[in-house]
């Protein structure tokens, strides 16, 4: 492997925060203290789960990987739900749609070979699917709230009419569904073309042949595709009914009781 | 006739602002009433209270005897149908709004039944496809208001649907109205300040400060 990042050249790596503090510092972006803190966050992080991921890749446990996958999972939960807007229940729903989509995609890697069932392979997986399905509810999230502030009058005229909550809300559903999934499909698009994404990446540096390589980069299209798309619906299909009380009225926002 | 609505002692109230207090109202079946009052005096709240859009306060709304909390609010709803005073249309074209009322009850769109409906509010059929983008005001409040009758409600609310309109539309919709008052037996609800429409009616409310009052 012609991997080699030492000590010393990641201190001398360390100069380019100096760029960023200093462009921080000339235009008076006031950000100096963030980068600082960012980076110091950013390397204890890194150094604890490096020696964590060593342990646990050591002792090849199912447990303990099952236990690891889990914490990933509740992580990402926990940064979805911030995005709902104090939505009722969004840590649960959250936690739902990310434990389905990971589970699934997951289940079907390991189920057609595509990657065995051991930690070094499982949980930097699980890690990436888990991410990605994050990123799709918080952005559904902030669809669904928008759209159901945005199109109010269309909602209770749906209602008025007789629609149940699913006919008032399935426009609002759709689009915050496609919302969720968007910026997978445009990377899908352009993967290889502008992007040379991490996994292919990290590939290529470790010496494999670069059309090996892309073949790890092509399931990892198809496994974010899968997940995002079924962390969406998952989320949108539960929390959409929040925005409603228990006389299917619509709320002036979900996170009211 | 017997009573279709009974209001007992109806209020509303969000946080310390009092909108309606001691609403008590007996509609019988077939009244056309008209509701007047200044804006701000909670008459759309009232309306849409009744359309189960909003759940009062205070007091109890009986439909044909039965307590409304104790129905399911979509089917009464189909039955109680409230009409808006500047209607969205959804979708693309005038059949995607004719088709709604289908739809949401797992029924093939009747195209004839659709045509039919808008030459009674005097649009050709071929309106049928037409972009909703292309209506004028006074068309998208005829559509507006032949998606609320594509299946004939017992009550219909009208929230000041002649509001904007030119002579012409207006007449168009208050005949609608008595169409749908004679012909059909439908209860109207309706706030209006429009005189022709006023003289329609069998009785006429006037809401001022949330409170309810009979003039006619």
């Amino acid at each position: 492997m012609n991997l080699d990042v030492n000590n010393w050249s990641l201190t001398l790596a360390m100069l380019l925060v100096m760029i960023a503090l200093w462009i921080g510092y000339r235009e008076k972006l006031g950000i100096d203290r963030e980068i600082i803190i960012g980076v110091i966050r950013a390397v204890i992080q890194l150094f604890v789960v490096g020696y964590l991921l060593k342990y646990i890749f050591k002792v090849n446990n199912v447990f303990l990987t099952f236990a690891m996958l889990l914490i990933i999972i509740f992580n990402a939960s926990w940064n979805a739900q911030k995005r709902s807007n104090g939505m009722t229940n969004a840590l649960v729903i959250s936690f739902v749609a990310i434990l389905v989509s990971t589970g699934v995609t997951l289940g079907v890697l390991i189920l057609s070979g595509a990657i065995k069932l051991i930690p070094s392979q499982v949980i930097p997986i699980s890690g990436m699917i888990a991410s990605n399905s994050m990123v799709a509810i918080g952005l559904s999230y902030r669809s669904m709230n928008t759209q159901f502030r945005d199109q109010r009058q269309s909602v209770l005229e749906r209602l008025a009419l007789g629609g149940s909550l699913r006919d008032a809300s399935i426009g609002i559903l759709r689009e915050s569904i496609k919302t969720g999934m968007a910026p997978t499909i445009d990377s899908a698009k352009t993967v290889g073309i502008v992007s040379l994404p991490g996994m292919m990446s990290g590939l290529i540096f470790a010496g494999v042949d670069p059309v090996h390589a892309i073949k790890y980069q092509i399931m990892v299209t198809f496994m974010l595709l899968s997940a995002t798309s079924l962390g969406s619906v998952i989320a949108c299909y539960m929390a959409y009914r929040n925005f409603y009380n228990t006389r299917k009225q619509l709320k002036e926002s979900a996170s009211e009781d | 006739m017997k009573a279709i609505l009974e209001l007992h002692d109806i209020g509303y109230q969000v946080a310390q602002n009092q909108i309606l207090q001691n609403i008590s109202l007996s509609v019988a079946a077939q009244d056309y009433i008209t509701i007047t009052g200044p804006s701000g005096s909670g008459k759309s709240t009232l309306l849409r209270i009744i359309a189960s859009l909003l759940t009062a306060t205070k007091g109890e709304i009986l439909f044909k005897g039965q307590n409304i909390m104790e129905i399911d609010p979509i089917q009464y709803r189909r039955k109680v149908s409230y009409c808006f005073q500047q209607p969205t249309l959804f979708g693309r074209t005038v059949a995607d709004n004719l088709d709604f009322p289908f739809q949401i009850r797992q029924v093939i769109p009747d195209v004839d039944k659709q045509k039919a409906a808008l030459k009674v509010v005097g649009l050709p059929e071929t309106y049928l496809n037409k972009r909703i983008t292309e209506l004028s005001g006074g068309e998208k409040q005829r559509v507006a208001m032949i998606r609320n009758i594509m299946y004939v409600p017992d009550v219909l609310l009208l929230d000041e649907v002649t509001v904007g309109l030119d002579e012409e539309n207006k007449r168009i919709v208050n005949n609608l109205i008595e169409h749908f008052h004679t012909d059909h037996q439908v209860t109207i609800l309706s706030i209006t300040h429009d005189e022709s429409e006023i003289k329609q009616a069998s009785r006429l409310l006037t809401i001022t400060k949330g409170r309810l009052e009979e003039s006619k």
